[in-house]
């Protein structure tokens, strides 16, 4: 080990070793210790068969069980099912998410909701929302020409406007116009 | 051979037919960047709400001159320009002549793939951007194309795999020169980070875009594209570091700082590039939580070679500073010779790499990037790095090797060094505009003029991006300007000087430890072993891919 080092050089490259392990540190914290997830690995569908197959053959937002609630959304060309989500506040919502034909995005602005939507696979993520608000719901990955009208509503809300189970809402936006 | 040696002493000549071929790689690359930008004008400006799109004779939309614009920056323009520099510097570091035949059979592959590739993108049958993920489907002669541009790189590396392997039976035990030692590293890291680009558009993307395949996989089409998307970052960085190295240290008047820790770093770089490509994904759905992290830990470890490279580059400037007369904490920088283009160009580069690279650890950041991810935040970063200390290191590059090529002086120093501060200043408000835009929620790869939502939002950050980008494109014109005058008006030189590589501060040691650094083999058994590492856990649980998205064309 005779690898000659300036004495500056050798102080500079500890300083940036300890700064790196820091800041891994920090990030481990937040994952492990205050419980911030990223997406993992959850269900597979085929993407041909994902309007027929259980959550998502009936998307909305839903509370499946005492205080646990789901917004079940799609992604295609050019919308998502439904456009506007109404979701409560103070509860935590996870979001099941696919799409039915090509990439997408799901970003809702103001949130760390930031999912892509591959075909074949369903993209899960829990957040939940501290105050009323209304988020714009962006595609962020190029999908085709219409992609730039690709948009929805997330409207956080006290009283839950969305029905206890079973119901749901199917509000298609339709084909946005380009 | 003398410790301090960066090259081989007994210089070289190249053949005047290798020079040609080099020559005109350099000006295919900028040919592109130039064809490019004019779509990366109309982009910035569309943020802005101002549209020229229909100025564009023939264009169809908004997403075929992104494509363009994402292809021929970022993969004709570094693809081409490194096929042609790294090769000239492993040529002079060798002191040797390159393989006539497999630089011109690299040379006529990369004309046939760029040749392909426009035709599906011009025609507006391929507007699948530069990443293209299935199962939007472009024209199968996109993906040939695509895949005979990396195959011109394969055989530029072999070539100086070769040129090193004779080298080696000439020279026994002596150590490679640095120039070489670096360049031939680059290659080396991008032959195996090539592999899965190549495995996905070879074996899936181009038989089920023929028709051959019924569907395609997306996730793991994303996986294979990741593990090659970041670290192409580094085929196109790592020849910008060759310049900062090898060559801007003698602009500076300074020197080389340390031999050793230069080969330590392209070494980290060929073990460390690879096996981070998650961190593009962290937002994708299939692949493991604790996977992510893995890469994410591995991603930090690729950011500190830059860092030791901050080291060493600024100390090989501050020695050139105070060659000069520069004294103080700080006077030494001023002194630095602004006057000529190649450094002021290069140093400005540095210095934006320096935001460049701290939004980038900021992107690797986990759940950070949850909050930026496919923002335009993104766009805003990656202008300051391949955009900026890749793409201005390279323009910087031209002002001394476009002379060099072509035996004339170059035309215009003045205009040349202007140019460097106008798209220094450009880029860094048009980054401003995007990182500011970005975590406002502005999308990014978005026709922004087109999107029903975006009326009256994020005004600021659009105009800060629209005059920003304009800046840049002004900038290129006067780049464009200055190496066509140089070419068809620069005074002619009577001598062919050597191309200007620094000395270096600490040498080589020619014995013990340090020499295992030559040891190409052994560190690429090391890299295999790390991607081993960080992948195999991904494809043993989940392979084999389900090609079952069928292909959707809506463009």
């Amino acid at each position: 080990m005779a690898l000659k080092i300036h004495s500056y050089e050798k102080a500079f490259l500890i300083v940036s070793a300890a700064m790196l392990v820091i800041f891994l540190g920090a990030l481990g914290y937040a994952a492990i210790g205050m419980g911030i997830h990223l997406p993992s690995r959850a269900d597979e569908i085929p993407p041909g068969e994902v309007m027929s197959t259980p959550p998502f053959d009936n998307p909305g937002v839903r509370e499946v069980e005492p205080g646990q609630w789901e917004a079940v959304v799609i992604g295609r060309a050019w919308a998502f099912v439904p456009a506007e989500i109404r979701v409560p506040v103070g509860v935590p919502i996870t979001f099941k998410v696919t799409s039915t034909d090509v990439v997408h995005g799901f970003y809702i602005e103001n949130t760390r909701v930031n999912l892509m939507l591959l075909p074949g696979q369903v993209s899960e993520i829990t957040y939940t929302f501290k105050e009323p608000g209304d988020h714009l719901l962006l595609c962020h990955e190029y999908c085709g020409v219409g992609h730039h009208a690709m948009y929805g509503r997330v409207i956080a809300e006290e009283t839950p406007a969305a029905p206890a189970t079973g119901e749901t809402e199917t509000a298609d936006a339709g084909e946005m116009s380009r | 051979m003398s410790a301090t040696i960066v090259a081989d002493p007994r210089g070289f000549t190249l053949p005047d037919d290798q020079r040609a071929l080099i020559r005109w790689f350099v000006y295919i690359g900028f040919g592109a960047m130039g064809v490019a930008v004019v779509h990366g004008f109309a982009q910035a400006l569309n943020y802005a709400g101002v549209n020229i799109l229909t100025w564009f004779p023939g264009l169809q939309d908004y997403y075929q001159g992104l494509t363009i614009h994402g292809v021929f920056n970022a993969i004709v323009l570094t693809f081409a320009f490194t096929n042609g520099f790294l090769g000239l510097c492993t040529a002079r570091g060798l002191g040797r002549e390159l393989h006539g035949g497999m630089l011109h059979a690299s040379f006529w592959t990369f004309l046939a793939g760029l040749g392909l590739a426009s035709w599906s993108m011009f025609s507006g049958k391929a507007s699948v951007l530069y990443t293209f993920y299935p199962p939007l489907q472009g024209h199968w002669t996109y993906y040939l194309g695509l895949a005979l541009l990396v195959v011109s790189t394969w055989i530029m590396s072999v070539n100086l795999f070769w040129m090193l392997a004779k080298w080696r039976e000439e020279n026994p035990g002596e150590r490679i020169p640095l120039l070489a030692f670096i360049s031939v590293a680059t290659y080396a890291m991008w032959d195996l980070a090539s592999l899965g680009i190549a495995i996905s558009v070879v074996g899936f993307l181009l038989p089920w875009s023929i028709g051959w395949l019924a569907g395609s996989d997306p996730l793991f089409a994303r996986v294979l594209f990741w593990y090659s998307g970041h670290a192409i970052v580094y085929f196109w960085l790592l020849p910008a570091y060759v310049s900062w190295y090898a060559f801007v240290p003698r602009h500076a008047g300074g020197k080389l700082f340390s031999d050793p820790l230069t080969r330590v770093v392209f070494l980290l770089f060929l073990a460390l590039s690879i096996p981070t490509g998650f961190h593009h994904q962290f937002a994708d759905p299939g692949i493991p939580e604790g996977m992510k992290f893995g890469h994410a830990i591995l991603t930090f470890g690729v950011f500190y070679p830059s860092l030791i490279t901050a080291f060493s580059v600024v100390a090989a400037l501050e020695i050139g500073g105070r060659a000069r007369g520069g004294t103080g904490l700080l006077g030494w920088f001023f002194k630095l010779p602004w006057g000529n283009p190649a450094l002021a160009a290069q140093v400005l580069a540095m210095l934006t790499f320096v935001l460049g690279g701290i939004t980038g650890l900021i992107n690797a950041s986990f759940t950070i990037n949850e909050v930026v991810h496919n923002t335009a935040w993104i766009p805003g970063h990656f202008h300051m790095t391949v955009g900026t200390a890749v793409a201005l290191t390279f323009m910087g590059v031209a002002y001394w090797l476009v002379p060099w090529l072509k035996d004339r002086e170059l035309w215009g120093r003045k205009i040349a060094v202007a140019q460097s501060w106008v798209y220094f200043v450009g880029v860094l408000i048009f980054a401003r505009g995007m990182i500011s835009g970005g975590l406002d929620g502005m999308p990014r790869r978005t026709f922004m003029y087109g999107a029903p939502y975006a009326e009256g939002k994020w005004e600021l950050a659009g105009l800060l991006t629209g005059i920003g980008g304009t800046l840049m494109f002004v900038s290129v014109l006067m780049f464009g300007l200055v190496m066509l005058m140089t070419i068809f008006f620069g005074e002619r030189r009577e001598e062919r000087p050597d191309l200007p590589f620094a000395e270096t501060s600490i040498g080589p040691a020619t014995s013990g430890w340090e020499t295992n650094l030559d040891r190409f083999k052994l560190w690429v058994i090391v890299t295999v072993v790390l991607i081993l590492i960080a992948y195999g856990p991904f494809l043993l649980t989940y392979i084999p891919p389900e090609l079952n998205s069928p292909g959707f064309k809506l463009f």
